[in-house]
C-alpha cells in the first residue's frame, strides 16, 4: 500500500444512524423508547483515481446511505470521509472541493426538473459554480457535453418529457459531468431502464470513465451490471460491508457465506437448467439486527460464536472478510 | 364424468390468436398489441419477456379480461380449452377468472385485502370456487400456507397481510392464486418488487408449484434470467407483438430475430455468455443503437426495422409474420428463403 498514489477517496469507520421513533406524543403516551436505525455501520474503504468501486447488496444493507455520504448529502454520524485527504465536512464550505464530485440518480424521470429545457438543467452547475462566464461561453460548454454523452446539440432546446428513459438518464450523466468532476457516485444509474438501453448506459459510462478519468463509486443490486463495472467490489449486508476486494476475485472466489449465497441466487442466462440451492430466510430488519453476525440466523456455517460475537475483518489474499468461519477455516458441516 | 370432459380433439389449453388490443386516444387510436398469437399447454411454462411498453402486461391483462379503459380487444380470440372467453359476459368470466385461470401481480401488498387475514382470503376463495365447507376451507387455508413454505402455518393463518414480509406476502399471493386450482396461472413480474435472494426462492416456489398440480403458467418478467430458468417456452415481445417464439434454451443460446439476438447481447451476466464470449469488465456489451418506437409512431413493415443491422428493403414497407427460423419461430423476412437470397445477392 505504502509505493501506492495517495486514494482520492477514503471512507473510515463510517457509520450513520437515523432517528426512526415514532413521534413525540405517541412516544410520551404509550412510553415507547427512542429507536435507532443503524444505516451504515462501521465501513471502511477507499478508492484510487480512475478505477470503480461497486457497493452491492439487498434493500436495506445502507447502500444507498453510503453513496450519500460519499457525496456529502447526509454528514456520517461517526468517521470520518475523506477527499484527497481533506475530510468531506469541509466540502460543504468549499465549493472548489464540491465541484469535483457529483452523483447520478437512479430515477430519471424524476431527478430531472419537467419545466426546464435540458440546456439550462445542464448548464445549472456550470452557472452555480461559476465555471464559465458568457452566455456563448455555457452554450457551446453544454453542446459539447450533449455529444459527449451520444445526444445532439439541438437537443438542449427540448424539455425531459420529450426524451425517453435511455435518453434522460444520459442527460442526467451530461449534468453529472458539467462541473467536470473527477469522482461520480452512482445510484442505481441503470435499474430503471430495460436492458438494451441498461448496456448503452453502462458503455457511455466506461467510455466516460476512460476519456476523462473518472472515478465511480457504483450502487447496484444487480450483480451482473456491477461485474461488468468494477475494479474493486464490496458486498454490504444490515449496514455493514461483509467482504470487499478486487473484484474478479470476488466473482470466481466469493469467501463470505453471504456473497456466495448471492451470487448463487441469481437467476442468470447461464444457470439456465440448472437447479438451484435457494437461500433460507430474509434480510432481517435493520432496527433490530441480531446480535453477533447479523447474517448468522440465514447463515449454513453459522456456530455459537457468530450468534454472539461480532466478527472483525481477516484478510485473506487481497481481500477483507468479516466472518468467524472464514477466518478459522470452518466449512459446512 | 371424466370421460365427458376429455375434449374430442386435442387443444391446446390457451390459444390466443391474433389478438389485437387498441387504446383510442384523442391524437387517434393506438394499437398497443397487435395480432399476437401464442398457445400454451397443460402444465407448460410459457415465459413472455420484452422491454417496457413491449405489450407483454397487456396480453395477460386481456386474457384474464382486466384490460383497463380504454383499452379494448380490437380483434382476434382467446380460446380456453378451445372454448373462447374473449366475447363473455362479466360474470361468466368472473367464474373463469380465479377458478380456473389465476393471477400473480407484482406488488403483493396491492393484491392482498389489508383489511381481512390472510386466512380468511384464501377460505374465501375455496368457498367461492370450489362451494368447499367452512371448516374444510379454512383446513385448506392452513395447508397452503404451509406449501408456500410459511413457518408456523397454523398461526400466521390468522395474521394480516401487514404482518408479513414483501417475499412472505408473495407467498401467500402465489397460495392465492393456487387455491382453487387453476389451470393456468398469469404471472405478472412476480418477483420484480422483491430482493434477489427472495426473488430465487419465489420463482423455485412457484415451479414446483405449478408441476406438482399440473398448472400451466404465463410468466411476464422483464428478467431474462427469470425466465431461462423457469420457462419451456419463451415469446419475445417487442411493439405489441412477438417477434420470436420457440423453446427457451434455443432462444437463449441461438436467437433467430436480430431483436433478441442484440437483447441477448446485452445482458450482462456473472459467468461468460453461454455462447462463449468472456463476461466481465473486459468485455464491452452489445447495445442496440435507439429505442424501441412510441405506440403512435410505430413505423411500417417490421417494427424493428429503423435499429435492425440487418435491416433490408423488404423490411421497411410489409410486416412480417412469424415464421420458422431452425428450431425457434421469428417474425423477421430473413427468414423467409427467397427473399433472403435476394436480400444478400
Amino acid at each position: 500500500m505504502a509505493d501506492s498514489p495517495a486514494p482520492l477517496f477514503e471512507a473510515e469507520h463510517v457509520t450513520r444512524v437515523f432517528d426512526v421513533s415514532g413521534p413525540w406524543l405517541q412516544r410520551i403516551t404509550s412510553g415507547e423508547k427512542r429507536r435507532s436505525l443503524r444505516a451504515v455501520d462501521d465501513v471502511s474503504f477507499s478508492m484510487s483515481k480512475g478505477t470503480t468501486l461497486s457497493l452491492v447488496g439487498e434493500s436495506g444493507c445502507g447502500k444507498s446511505t453510503m453513496a450519500r455520504m460519499a457525496v456529502g448529502l447526509y454528514a456520517p454520524s461517526r468517521g470520518k470521509i475523506r477527499f484527497e485527504g481533506e475530510p468531506l465536512s469541509a466540502a460543504r464550505a468549499d465549493a472548489r472541493l464540491r465541484r469535483r464530485m457529483n452523483m447520478i440518480f437512479q430515477d430519471p424521470y424524476a431527478s430531472l426538473n419537467p419545466r426546464w429545457r435540458v440546456s439550462r438543467i445542464i448548464a445549472e452547475p456550470i452557472r452555480a459554480f461559476g465555471l464559465l462566464r458568457s452566455a456563448r461561453e455555457i452554450a457551446a460548454r453544454v453542446g459539447e457535453l450533449l455529444l459527449q454523452v451520444g445526444l445532439q446539440p439541438s437537443d438542449g432546446e427540448k424539455f425531459p418529457h420529450e426524451f425517453s428513459g435511455g435518453q434522460r438518464q444520459r442527460i442526467s450523466i451530461a449534468r453529472a459531468l458539467s462541473s467536470e468532476p473527477e469522482f461520480l457516485v452512482c445510484d442505481e444509474p441503470t435499474s430503471a431502464l430495460d436492458v438494451s438501453v441498461q448496456a448503452q448506459i453502462l458503455n457511455l459510462m466506461r467510455d466516460l470513465q476512460r476519456r476523462l478519468d473518472l472515478t465511480y463509486l457504483f450502487i447496484s443490486h444487480n450483480l451482473a451490471v456491477v461485474r461488468h463495472m468494477s475494479d474493486r467490489l464490496g458486498v454490504m449486508y444490515l449496514g455493514r460491508v461483509v467482504e470487499i476486494g478486487p473484484a474478479d476475485e470476488v466473482f470466481s472466489a466469493p469467501l463470505h457465506p453471504y456473497t456466495r449465497m448471492l451470487l448463487d441466487a441469481i437467476p442468470d442466462l447461464s444457470m439456465s437448467g440448472r437447479s438451484r440451492t435457494p437461500v433460507a430466510g430474509e434480510v432481517p430488519s435493520p432496527i433490530a439486527p441480531p446480535p453477533g453476525c447479523t447474517f448468522h440466523p440465514r447463515c449454513p456455517l453459522a456456530n455459537e460464536r457468530c450468534r454472539h460475537e461480532r466478527p472483525e475483518y481477516t484478510l485473506s489474499g487481497a481481500m477483507l472478510v468479516a466472518c468467524h468461519a472464514v477466518a478459522e477455516g470452518r466449512r459446512a458441516a | 364424468m371424466a370421460l365427458l370432459e376429455v375434449p374430442l380433439l386435442e387443444v391446446p389449453l390457451l390459444e390466443v390468436e391474433d389478438l389485437s388490443v387498441e387504446f383510442p386516444t384523442r391524437r387517434g387510436v393506438l394499437k398497443a398489441l397487435d395480432r399476437v398469437s401464442f398457445t400454451i399447454e397443460t402444465g407448460e411454462v410459457l415465459g413472455v419477456v420484452g422491454e417496457s411498453g413491449a405489450g407483454k402486461s397487456l396480453t395477460g391483462a386481456a386474457i384474464i379480461g382486466l384490460l383497463e379503459r380504454p383499452g379494448r380487444i380490437a380483434g382476434g380470440r382467446i380460446l380456453l380449452s378451445g372454448r373462447r372467453i374473449d366475447n363473455l359476459p362479466q360474470d361468466e368470466l368472473r367464474r373463469i377468472r380465479g377458478r380456473r385461470i389465476g393471477a400473480i401481480f407484482q406488488d403483493p401488498l396491492t393484491t392482498l385485502n389489508p383489511l381481512y387475514t390472510v386466512g380468511r382470503q384464501l377460505a374465501e376463495t375455496m368457498q367461492v370456487h370450489l362451494g368447499l365447507p367452512d371448516a374444510e376451507a379454512r383446513r385448506r387455508a392452513v395447508s397452503w400456507l404451509e406449501q408456500v413454505g410459511i413457518p408456523a402455518p397454523a398461526e400466521r393463518v390468522g395474521a394480516y397481510p401487514h404482518e408479513f414480509s414483501g417475499g412472505m406476502r408473495q407467498r401467500v399471493v402465489i397460495a392465492l392464486a393456487l387455491c382453487a386450482e387453476p389451470e393456468l396461472v398469469i404471472a405478472d413480474e412476480p418477483t420484480t418488487a422483491l430482493d434477489v435472494s427472495i426473488q430465487a426462492q419465489i420463482i423455485t416456489l412457484l415451479r414446483r408449484l405449478a408441476r406438482e398440480h399440473g398448472t400451466a403458467v404465463m410468466l411476464i418478467t422483464h428478467d431474462m434470467g427469470v425466465i431461462a430458468e423457469t420457462a419451456d417456452r419463451v415469446a419475445v415481445m417487442y411493439a405489441g407483438r412477438i417477434v420470436e417464439l420457440g423453446p427457451v434454451q434455443r432462444v437463449i443460446r441461438h436467437p433467430a430475430h436480430p431483436y433478441t439476438e442484440g437483447l441477448m447481447a446485452s445482458i450482462p451476466t456473472l459467468e461468460g455468455r453461454p455462447g462463449g464470449r468472456p463476461g466481465g469488465r473486459l468485455c464491452r456489451l452489445r447495445q442496440i443503437e435507439g429505442a424501441m418506437p412510441r405506440l403512435s409512431a410505430i413505423p411500417p413493415g417490421c417494427p424493428f426495422s429503423p435499429r435492425c443491422p440487418k435491416v433490408f428493403a423488404r423490411c421497411t414497407e410489409v410486416r412480417p409474420e412469424l415464421m420458422a427460423a431452425g428450431e425457434t419461430e421469428a417474425a423477421c423476412w430473413l427468414y423467409a428463403p427467397a427473399l433472403a437470397e435476394a436480400a444478400h445477392g
